[in-house]
């Protein structure tokens, strides 16, 4: 079933790119994340030769810029009519969501390659950490992944791309919001600290900061893994509950 | 090569298919006809392993159209109502990912591509982007999709709604030339393709079958022997208690 997977593969990343979709993403994240490390992160104030201003605000892009890849996943199928012909394929349930979910995340791992332009900066401008600087892409992606993977379940709650995004939007503000020094000094203050530790637990935020700063954790691999696993899984349901028919 | 046994789906509390059972073999092409909101559709839709039945079985091939619904759809040909496609993607690029979708690769791929976009007679449109084609290439390209893997079963709602009369006529040839081979099932409500094109007909209203049989038998069903006349008869005219009686006689 593993040409099932390819064929919407295939298909989901000529989709991005027969559309302006694509080139838009791309370009707004090429601009927008060495824009924010520059002028948010002031990156040359910092005196330090690595890429901390960029990933410290690849978050916050992401909450924008990956449910925008991925509204369009079901709710776009689902507007056009081309669900039932998509059901009516001999593709396995699976198939179709980790096919489309693979397409998105290829376009973020290209949008992660386009800002390499930083990282030869930081080489030329000093001696960085190139191997922190590889598990902070490692993170990136993998958190990129986790939106991604969220964005689509959301995206088959509904036939409209606009909520589907706004849901998505939603959600990844949530999961990176729950382990923000901000949201966990608060909680420190009016929640027991076994509450605190639990949000911040659930928070892709606190799992990209561990491997941003070079630690590659067994349990942040997990984390994201599961919240990918988890979150497609809950796609699949989704859709298959389109073949009751409502029931 | 077909079966439907009792099939029955509720959306909320209205029954849509209530109890519909028939059996189709190859080389007959079934005309299914019926009204508006008949459940025409929904019966399709429920062979095609798009929507599960709450009541009853459908098969295609043997295999079960849920429990084995891999197994199912890969014997069946499948044009959706109102011939959903990808606009930004062209009608070789459609039938190519159908095709993938089901196994094919290489030079089998390529020959089965360039043969359904030929019976549908796409010509230079299959290059264009479908978003920019007519609604009648946009439903051949549909139509090339759903005939490309060569299956036994065709389900194909609707396939000459919006094609001009040379289109129509070339759609009526393709399903005659195929219909030796393959089980056919076409839902119209253009009534002189029935005659045209099927070798039987079923006519469906409020989710429940009131004919079975050729369209001769169905014609023979009123005086003015037309298949219209006996559609219009059996759809309007007669309420549903006493249809029941006209449906034992009928089938």
């Amino acid at each position: 079933m593993i040409h099932s997977l390819e064929a919407v593969y295939r298909r989901e990343v000529s989709a991005y790119f027969q559309t302006p979709l694509a080139y838009v993403f791309l370009a707004v994240f090429a601009c927008s994340a060495p824009a924010f490390a520059f002028h948010v992160g002031r990156f040359f104030d910092t005196n330090r030769a690595d890429l901390a201003p960029m990933f410290d605000y690849l978050p916050w892009l992401f909450v924008v810029l990956m449910p925008a890849l991925a509204m369009r996943a079901w709710a776009e199928e689902r507007d056009r009519g081309t669900l039932e012909f998509l059901m009516a394929l001999p593709i396995p349930l699976w198939a179709s969501t980790s096919g489309k979910f693979l397409a998105a995340w290829t376009m973020a791992a290209i949008a992660l390659v386009l800002t390499f332009p930083m990282w030869i900066a930081v080489n030329y401008l000093g001696d960085p950490d190139n191997a922190a600087i590889a598990t902070g892409y490692l993170g990136a992606w993998l958190m990129a992944g986790g939106y991604l993977a969220v964005g689509q379940a959301l995206s088959a709650t509904t036939s409209n791309q606009v909520v589907a995004f706004v849901l998505g939007a939603g959600a990844a503000f949530l999961l990176t919001m729950a382990g923000h020094p901000f949201v966990l000094a608060a909680l420190g203050q009016s929640a027991p600290a076994a509450v605190s530790e639990f949000i911040a637990g659930l928070s892709a935020f606190e799992h990209f900061d561990a491997l941003r700063n070079g630690v590659i954790g067994a349990a942040d691999l997990v984390y994201f893994a599961g919240l990918i696993v988890l979150s497609l899984s809950i796609a699949g349901v989704l859709v298959a509950e389109r073949r009751g028919g409502g029931r | 090569m077909l079966v439907a046994d009792q099939l029955i789906k509720d959306f909320g509390s209205f029954r849509a298919v209530q109890g519909v059972s028939f059996t189709l073999e190859r080389g007959e092409v079934l005309g299914f006809l019926g009204p508006n909101g008949a459940g025409k559709t929904t019966t399709m839709r429920m062979l095609a392993g798009g929507l599960e039945p709450d009541g009853g079985t459908a098969s295609i091939a043997g295999y079960d159209c849920t429990a084995e619904r891999l197994e199912a759809q890969s014997r069946l040909g499948y044009l959706p109502e109102g011939a959903p496609s990808y606009p930004a993607m062209t009608p070789r690029s459609f039938v190519m990912f159908g095709l993938r979708a089901r196994g094919f690769s290489g030079p089998a791929l390529n020959r089965a591509t360039g043969l359904a976009l030929e019976r549908a007679n796409l010509g230079v449109m299959a290059d264009q982007p479908i978003g920019t084609l007519s609604k009648g290439y946009k439903r051949r390209a549909a139509l090339a999709a759903a005939i490309a893997h060569d299956p036994a079963v065709l389900i194909l709602d609707e396939p000459t709604d919006g094609l001009d009369p040379n289109q129509k006529d070339g759609v009526r040839q393709l399903i005659r030339d195929m219909a030796p081979e393959k089980a056919i099932i076409i839902s119209t409500h253009i009534l002189e393709e029935v005659p045209a094109v099927c070798s039987r007909a079923i006519v469906i209203d409020q989710g429940r079958i009131l004919f079975d049989g050729t369209p001769n038998a169905l014609a023979a069903t009123v005086p003015d022997k037309t298949v219209e006349a006996a559609f219009r008869h059996l759809t309007q005219a007669v309420p549903l208690a006493p249809m029941a009686t006209a449906v034992g006689a009928a089938v």
